[in-house]
């Protein structure tokens, strides 16, 4: 398997794509039929590329693999990529999801559609860049590099109050991508190298980890988005097209967990230490706050952007207690919630293209016309509210399994989480679906069409599955979590050790 | 065998609700019903071999790997013991009964194969929950049979009732499923495995040991065993997460019987059955659960008194029995209390489908106070519904007899602090289930008719389809308690149960019970001739006796017919501030505080100074790309310049 640079063609190809639609000739409907087909392709086969990853990858090594390494730059910055069991399925989960949102926006964009597939397809060799990335210029080149065209999507494309949320989006990206930058240079002066792998094992000294982390801190916690960081969220994803917020949802909020799993938690092991209260604070915050926040929103969208947030607060506080079981659950939560709120705008995408509004209010007894569409929007609901059995409870359960090893307290007020999440998620599943069909607007929407159901069925299908068996996802992430959570216990027990001997040395 | 009792009802579900377009109706009506009375005739073999054949020890049999992270090693696997049995005949039995009736029952409804897909699925996730060998699988058929009941209580989705009652149900479990959460990474924390074997294994060893929860160290078995009982609470419709139950009646009446009197609402007295091991262990749960289990027998029988729908009556009634139950589960008397399960799911499953029959005939009319004199138009319902309520008082030899007065007695000889209370509850219970349950018998069927004309004339005997189950549940309300009763609860009892229920060392219940004094004996029938008396009294001989006496205690009687307002005060104490904090929250938290200070404070700012220079259009995208150049730009600068230095 190796001689062939795998990560990059999958990175790249992408890319190759978008030039060929921007060779493309013309703005007829032919002319946009070609780039929506280009575009398809181009997805899918880089999803075919992606699998071969999965079936080559030796998931009882916790070394990178795949990796490839060329000077640039002259000299000490050097591009390389690589992934572990940690980020070889979000490359996997990135490159699945494209082919959906190409599909979902088949027929709701008609303006710039050639502008629109370029944006979608530079953004997808952004986002798998930053999983393979494994050189600090390098990520933080696609890191940041991949807001341009979310920017772009949701400024072009967006609803009514696009300048608002992308001004918004800005404001709060800019502060954080700043002392990120900050940090790395820091780093770089500290260790000498900005090879993330060399890093990896670098001990920073823990007067500095504490400010080094504080920076990651900043700009993770706003893509995760975490509370009291979470307010751009609501609104870029109100304004986004469908499949802007899919990917939204999906991957880039992703970013932010793997920031921590990649950046934080191991290369400042004594710092997430010391602020892990901090963190499991916001956490829990974010979990019952949010989640009241969203039974309340009288927009669709706005109601599943809350919930985001809200489980993404199972995800920091599964990461920052630094056990086997936590990090391995905030990663299948994030996984898991990929598909799910992927999934789930991808459901508002539908009835949206219809009727053109987000009202909750402006639905009601969909169930009476659309019972496929009302099924697996069920299926979603209970993903989303973690019903064992589905994806969404494999995660919650391992995190707040690991939080009440680390502080009950924690476990606690998380665990409220179980129950406003049924609250809101089943309000919205009533308020749209059942009830009668009585509003003249939609007694003559139609059920999913054949291209809708080839979206919403595998979704559904691997919902129920990872729900079910997870094993595919655990397995091969399990090595590379061990030997992160161990690698953190040493680091703590090592730091603790010498405090005491310190301490010995005084008397 | 025990594999396809599991799976035949999934199988089932996916045929009806995958392929009920192509199967029909009908189809998806007759596959359903086939499989599961083939799982009920496999179950009944089961019974057999494990409950009254030769003891051997059943493996459990592995699926296949659910979750595996570190130490954590959850299975998906099939626990088979004599537990595991009685709860397999119960729920197959009832399942697969109702699954007939309801092919009459709901003959007229134009979505019949979802129905029958619904019923199937909650079938087959109760025989998840029963044959869990995990605390979590145990959970995922717990939520599992909540996502069903849910379904089927919101089946007519039109009714905005219906919707209601679907997500209260749904949402009241939840809060019951916070403390079952809780409980199993308590036990996960203590014995690290959630395996039942391992966990039962090493109990006594974490007897008297503590555990850090919260603010301070408590004795970890009362804690596990507090959290676990606070999920059963719920599922059961114990006092104060009951109010679901009696608003779940919205959903169709072959539900009712199934899920909220047979099968479901027992879950939590299995759940605390086969976690006896642990129970044992801990004093104090156990005078919790008692006490729980008393107060929510006289609470509901209270309320069951003046309830003027059909089902509603019949709901408070198992709300009331499930808390028998748990007097016997709380007093250390295991085998009696699933004893009680056993008998009480065949005659109450038996009233709500005479019920059912009952409405059918009356055109869909559940009020009481709109029927009477019924019982020469649909005698053979009637006859049913006699023996249902004979066996619910506990008339002698009937079924709820031997369960029913095993449980009274077993209160009196417990011994923790709230048996004796326990004891009295059940007594003054014994009182008012008879009056409501004669109450129901009166209003329905005899009297003169106040019903209008018009139904009257329509007033029917329901199909043989609908019938049958009626006699077959009849004929288990009458024999169930006598022919096994020496296996549940009397000389063979240990040799039956061979170790499913756990019994601590000094726990002398089970041969306690049989030597009470026998005034305590007699006590459940004077009270059962009581309540007779009394209700015959109020609606036979002097029908205006009621009015008057409600008239008169006017406070009393809104108390009771409000259900103690419990609706209310939960809806002052959570529903409301929640949605008021959501809101407030949103306006004032994340529209004020957060974004008035944060980004639309500074953003008003930059746009201050930058409105003059900037076009607000492309300004942003612009600015910001060229603010990650310059970074980009300064750190490779800088990166050459420290490069080059060393």
């Amino acid at each position: 398997m190796s001689g062939w640079p795998i990560l990059s063609v999958i990175t790249f190809l992408p890319l190759v794509g978008a030039v060929f639609v921007a060779l493309i000739r013309g703005d007829d409907e032919v002319a946009r039929r070609n780039a929506r087909f280009v575009a398809l392709w181009a997805t899918l086969i880089t999803f075919a590329l992606s699998l071969l990853i999965w079936v080559y990858f030796d998931p009882a090594s916790k070394d990178f693999q795949f990796v490839e390494e060329m000077p640039w730059l002259g000299g000490a910055i050097a591009y390389r990529m690589g992934v572990d069991g940690i980020s070889m399925l979000f490359v996997i989960l990135t490159t699945f999801l494209m082919p959906f949102c190409i599909l979902a926006s088949w027929v709701s964009v008609t303006s710039r559609v050639k502008e629109y597939i370029i944006a979608f397809l530079v953004l997808e060799t952004l986002m798998i860049g930053v999983f393979c990335a494994l050189d600090l210029v390098l990520f933080y080149l696609f890191f940041e590099g991949g807001l341009i065209p979310m920017f772009l999507i949701i400024g072009v494309w967006g609803g009514k109050r696009r300048v608002y949320a992308s001004y918004k989006f800005f404001l709060y990206t800019l502060l954080g991508s700043v002392l990120m930058l900050v940090a790395m240079m820091a780093m770089y002066w500290e260790a000498g190298t900005t090879n993330i792998v060399e890093l990896l094992d670098h001990g920073f000294p823990a007067g500095m980890q504490t400010w080094l982390w504080l920076a990651f801190f900043a700009s993770f916690a706003v893509k995760m988005p975490m509370w009291p960081v979470h307010t751009w969220l609501p609104d870029a994803h109100v304004e986004a097209p469908t499949a802007g917020s899919v990917i939204l949802a999906a991957i880039l909020l992703k970013m932010g967990g793997y920031g921590f799993l990649r950046f934080s938690l191991p290369m400042f092991p004594l710092a997430s230490d010391m602020f892990a209260p901090l963190v499991f604070s916001l956490s829990v915050i974010a979990i019952i706050y949010t989640s009241l926040v969203a039974m309340m929103q009288e927009d669709i969208k706005k109601l599943i952007a809350y919930s985001s947030v809200a489980h993404m607060g199972f995800v920091t506080m599964g990461i920052f207690t630094g056990t086997m079981q936590g990090i391995h659950g905030g990663l299948f939560q994030m996984l898991s919630h990929g598909i799910v709120s992927g999934a789930l705008f991808l459901c508002v995408g539908v009835v949206y293209d219809r009727m053109h509004t987000r009202e909750i209010a402006a639905y009601g007894g969909l169930v009476n016309r659309m019972p496929l569409y009302a099924a697996a929007f069920m299926v979603f609901t209970m993903a989303n509210v973690g019903l064992p059995g589905t994806s969404g409870f494999v995660g919650e359960f391992l995190t707040l399994l690991a939080a009440f090893e680390a502080n009950t307290w924690v476990a606690f007020f998380a665990t409220f989480g179980v129950i406003l999440s049924a609250g809101y998620a089943l309000w919205l599943y009533r308020r749209v679906i059942f009830g009668e069909l009585d509003k003249d607007s939609l007694k003559a929407i139609l059920d999913v069409d054949r291209r809708e159901i080839a979206i919403l069925a595998p979704l559904v299908l691997l919902t129920i599955l990872f729900g079910v068996y997870p094993g595919p996802i655990l397995d091969v992430t399990a090595v590379s979590v061990e030997h992160l959570a161990q690698g953190y216990q040493d680091a703590l027990a090592a730091a603790q050790a010498a405090v005491q001997t310190a301490a010995v040395a005084a008397q | 065998m025990l594999t396809a009792i599991v799976f035949l009802p999934l199988l089932g579900c996916l045929v009806a609700g995958l392929l009920g377009r192509v199967v029909g109706h009908r189809g998806a009506e007759v596959i359903t019903s086939t499989f599961l009375v083939i799982a009920a005739a496999l179950s009944w073999i089961v019974f057999m071999q494990v409950g009254l054949g030769e003891k051997v020890h059943h493996p459990a049999i592995v699926l296949f790997p659910w979750i595996e992270s570190g130490t954590l090693d959850v299975q998906w696997s099939l626990r088979l013991d004599t537990l595991t049995a009685v709860m397999l005949v119960v729920v197959t039995t009832v399942s697969s009964l109702v699954h007939v009736y309801s092919i009459g029952y709901m003959h007229h409804d134009p979505h019949r194969a979802r129905f029958f897909a619904y019923l199937s699925l909650f079938t087959f996730a109760m025989l998840m929950l029963v044959t869990a060998d995990n605390l979590v699988q145990l959970f995922f058929g717990w939520e599992g049979v909540g996502l069903a009941s849910y379904l089927l209580i919101g089946f007519w989705y039109k009714k905005p009732s219906a919707n209601a009652a679907a997500i209260k149900a749904f949402i009241v479990n939840r809060v019951g499923d916070f403390g079952f959460a809780l409980g199993i990474f308590a036990v996960f924390v203590m014995f690290g495995t959630v395996e039942f074997d391992t966990i039962f294994a090493n109990a006594a060893s974490a007897e008297h040991t503590t555990i850090h929860f919260l603010w301070r160290e408590w004795d970890a078995m009362t804690v596990i065993c507090l959290l676990l009982f606070m999920g059963a609470m719920g599922k059961s419709a114990q006092f104060l997460l009951h109010t679901w139950l009696p608003d779940a009646m919205e959903g169709p009446t072959p539900v009712s019987a199934l899920i909220h009197a047979a099968t479901m609402v027992t879950a939590g007295v299995f759940m605390v059955a086969r976690l006896s091991p642990l129970f044992e262990l801990s004093h104090t749960a156990l005078t919790v659960v008692t006490l729980v289990g008393a107060i929510t027998a006289f609470f509901a029988a209270s309320v069951g008194l003046v309830q003027n729908d059909i089902k509603r009556v019949i709901a408070y009634s198992t709300c009331s029995q499930l808390g028998y139950m748990f007097v016997a589960l709380g007093v250390g008397a295991y085998g009696v209390g699933i004893f009680h399960l056993f008998t009480h799911a065949f005659f109450k499953a038996l009233l709500f489908l005479g019920a059912g029959s009952v409405i059918h005939a009356v055109s869909d009319e559940q009020d009481m106070r709109r029927m009477g004199g019924l019982w020469r138009l649909i005698p053979k319902t009637y006859a049913m519904m006699l023996i249902g309520t004979l066996a619910l008082t506990g008339f002698p030899l009937t079924a709820g007899y031997f369960s029913k007065d095993a449980i009274v007695e077993a209160a009196f000889a417990g011994e923790n602090a709230a048996a004796g209370f326990a004891f009295a509850m059940t007594v003054i219970a014994a009182v008012f289930t008879s009056f409501y349950s004669w109450r129901l018998v009166f209003m329905t069927f005899h009297g003169r008719p106040r019903a209008s004309q018009e139904t009257m004339s329509h007033v029917h005997e329901s199909p043989l389809v609908m019938l049958v189950p009626l006699f077959v549940l009849a004929a288990g309300a009458l024999l169930a308690g006598f022919v096994f009763k020496d296996y549940f609860i009397g000389h063979d009892h240990e040799h039956f149960w061979h170790g499913a229920v756990f019994m601590a060392e000094g726990n002398e219940i089970m041969e306690a019970l049989h030597h009470v004094p026998a005034w305590v004996i007699y006590s459940p029938m004077v009270a059962m001739i009581l309540g007779f008396v009394m209700s015959y009294i109020f609606y036979i001989a002097k029908p205006s006796l009621p009015g008057s006496l409600a008239a008169r205690h006017e406070l009393l009687y809104r108390f009771l017919l409000n259900k103690w307002y419990f609706d209310e005060i939960y809806d002052v104490l959570f529903v409301r501030p929640a949605k008021w904090l959501g809101r407030f929250l949103w306006k004032r938290g994340d529209g004020m505080v957060i974004d008035g200070f944060g980004p639309d404070g500074i953003a008003a700012r930059v746009a201050d100074v930058t409105a003059r220079v900037v076009r607000l259009q492309s300004g942003y995208l612009y600015h910001y790309a060229f603010a990650m150049l310059i970074g980009v730009a300064a750190l490779i600068t800088w990166y050459m310049f420290a490069g080059s230095a060393h």
